[in-house]
């Protein structure tokens, strides 16, 4: 038990996964024992979206200090718009609005690092300023008006097997693929490379131009992925959904034991810290707490978490 | 050393000058009649409170961090000022001491666990804005009467807000510009693990230049509502970015302590004309965020290239 134990607590994930547990159980303890499963079943649900940024987060992130992308929130708000309003509720359309939206997410993603390859702009800043002209041309293009998603973009992301969302286990796929690519491609291990010390990594002959680009592209088009599905999981796009998503898309990267610093990723860490964020936030709702109570506790109990969990595996 | 490095870096730091005057320029033409005392006071107005979130934003970018909740910590002054300064000074002053503190206990916790400051700020920013809206559920509250006084201040010739904002910017350059312990302050963003070796105590600094941040935001909450008269939690939530983008526009330098008052001073009153010109020139709303980011892109654009003339040198 005692071997189990510190081999476990090597790992990066398992604060994230504690903190998930111990939410969960304040949770059910609170209403002795009623919606445990039902709880967790919602948690799934919500947590899938956050795992789909997270992840594109997450590679940005990896790639080394002062990297991240700030423009997820804009781009899925872009995104969901654009899938809704090309798919026009028709299920014929479903394939053209889902190209559409990618399309305009990998424009995004070409425009970032456009920004900080050519304009040599720091990605914080870059990411920020290129995120107010995406949700301006989201305002202009949405018109306000909310569009229903077709039937079949809307099953797809409400249908539930046995209680386990369908969406969590295309998720799980995905996040399965994306250890794959961090850890057995040339892309992926290119990413660490940088991460770790770029100037190494140029040395070593590693592409590490095309290896960033493809990242902030990737980061793009996955907050693209989720435009899309949010939009159809909650009956259509509206203009604030990419609202808090950002300290999200942050937050569970960090929580999930990726290094902030870059050159060591976490995928299942991720899963740990956006069920926790969800949990909490039922947790906090489940005892009656009022919203500024709510959002005071957010606030500490991720400065907490990240106070445990992240502090001293960073090297400068 | 050749004259043109020298006039590359001239260039350089005119740059903010130049697009203030632009956008000044471009302003008086698109409506010619804020082209007065009383025009450039009212468009002028709220670049004071922007002015001072703009260089607590930049006390932190000083030190190589990143503060993401200034607007939040500014609403929750606002909120404060509203209130409990209003109604009990004391209580109202012990609260704003606290917000200070609390700023240098964020910066204390950054340094010692070596954690990322956009995390711990944006994680602080719920904290502020939780606060606040405990205080405040709803819009409301009174401002002291010395505040509204002071920010309604009529000064003969030279609107208040522009005498207001340089000697801001005065105060700061001075501090921070020509003392040694602003020195000391900068070269702990150039090279914090020289600057300990040299026995200053980065932690010292750091918590000092937070606790900077902290009572300019403090000032910048005050003054807002000396301007609104009432507070709200979500007053200010757009500073954060303001703030951000006042510093860069005032040709700070993202990393290496390299920062300039009277610059974020100057970004801060050209985001603020900004807002008023894309209203003048009466560009949809829908576009108004999107342009201030334009703005943002193509000052960086022309800052990159002056440099790359700079290293092609």
């Amino acid at each position: 038990m005692t071997a189990l134990w510190s081999k476990l607590r090597g790992q990066p994930w398992i604060w994230s996964f504690i903190a998930m547990i111990a939410v969960w159980l304040a949770t059910i303890a609170f209403t002795g024992g009623q919606g445990a499963g039902e709880i967790l079943t919602a948690a799934l649900s919500f947590a899938t979206f956050t795992i789909i940024i997270g992840l594109g987060q997450m590679m940005v992130i990896t790639t080394g200090p002062g990297n991240v992308d700030l423009s997820i929130p804009a781009t899925i708000t872009l995104a969901g718009v654009v899938a809704t309003k090309v798919m026009d509720t028709d299920n014929a359309r479903l394939l053209i609005g889902i190209v559409a939206a990618l399309g305009a997410s990998f424009v995004v993603g070409l425009f970032n690092y456009g920004l900080i390859r050519l304009l040599r702009i720091p990605p914080i800043i870059a990411t920020l300023s290129s995120s107010f002209l995406i949700l301006s041309t989201a305002i202009s293009y949405g018109r306000g008006i909310r569009i229903k998603p077709p039937p079949m973009l809307a099953d797809f992301a409400t249908t539930r097997i046995l209680g386990v969302p369908l969406l969590a286990i295309f998720v799980l796929l995905l996040s399965i693929g994306m250890a794959l690519l961090l850890k057995r491609t040339l892309y992926g291990r290119t990413v660490l490379a940088i991460g770790q010390n770029p100037r190494a990594a140029r040395l070593a002959g590693l592409n590490v131009d095309l290896t960033r680009f493809a990242t902030y592209l990737l980061s793009a088009l996955l907050a693209g992925v989720t435009g899309i599905v949010l939009s159809g999981f909650s009956g259509g796009a509206a203009l604030n959904m990419g609202e808090g998503f950002l300290l999200a898309s942050i937050a569970v990267v960090v929580i999930g034991g990726t290094s902030v610093a870059g050159g060591r990723a976490n995928v299942p860490g991720i899963w740990g810290a956006a069920l926790f964020i969800y949990l909490l936030d039922t947790m906090l709702n489940t005892f009656g707490a009022s919203a500024g109570i709510r959002l005071i506790m957010t606030g500490v109990i991720i400065i907490t978490v990240i106070t445990i969990a992240g502090g001293d595996r960073q090297q400068r | 050393m050749s004259a043109l490095t020298l006039n590359r870096k001239t260039l350089r730091a005119l740059l903010p000058l130049a697009s203030l005057a632009l956008v000044l320029a471009a302003t008086f033409y698109a409506q010619p009649r804020t082209m007065s005392y009383f025009g450039l006071n009212l468009m002028l107005q709220y670049a004071v409170p922007i002015a001072l979130a703009t260089i607590a934003q930049m006390f932190i970018i000083t030190v190589n961090d990143l503060d993401l909740s200034i607007g939040p910590f500014v609403g929750l002054v606002g909120c404060i000022g509203a209130t409990y300064l209003h109604d009990t000074p004391a209580l109202g002053i012990l609260a704003l001491l606290l917000c200070i503190g609390a700023y240098a206990a964020m910066a204390a916790l950054i340094h010692l666990r070596n954690l990322p400051s956009i995390v711990v700020t944006l994680g602080a920013s719920f904290i502020w804005l939780g606060i606040a809206v405990m205080i405040l559920p709803s819009p409301g509250g009174k401002a002291p009467d010395w505040l509204k006084a002071i920010m309604a201040l009529q000064v003969p010739l030279i609107p208040f807000p522009i005498i207001a904002a340089l000697l801001i910017a005065l105060l700061v350059h001075i501090g921070l510009m020509t003392s040694s312990y602003g020195v000391i302050m900068r070269g702990t963003g150039g090279n914090p693990r020289a600057m300990a070796r040299a026995g200053w105590s980065e932690l010292r600094t750091k918590m000092a230049m937070y606790a900077l941040a902290g009572f300019f935001g403090v000032l910048s909450g005050l003054s807002l509502i000396g301007l609104t008269t009432s507070a709200d939690a979500h007053i200010a939530d757009r500073y954060t970015l303001y703030a951000i983008a006042g510093v860069i526009l005032g040709g700070g330098e993202f990393v290496g302590g390299r920062v300039s008052p009277f610059g974020a001073v100057i970004g801060a009153l050209t985001l603020t004309l900004a807002g008023s010109f894309l209203i003048f020139m009466r560009i949809s709303p829908d576009w108004q965020i999107g342009a201030q980011g334009a703005i943002l892109i193509i000052v960086l654009a022309l800052r990159a290239l002056i440099s790359a003339g700079e290293a092609r040198r």
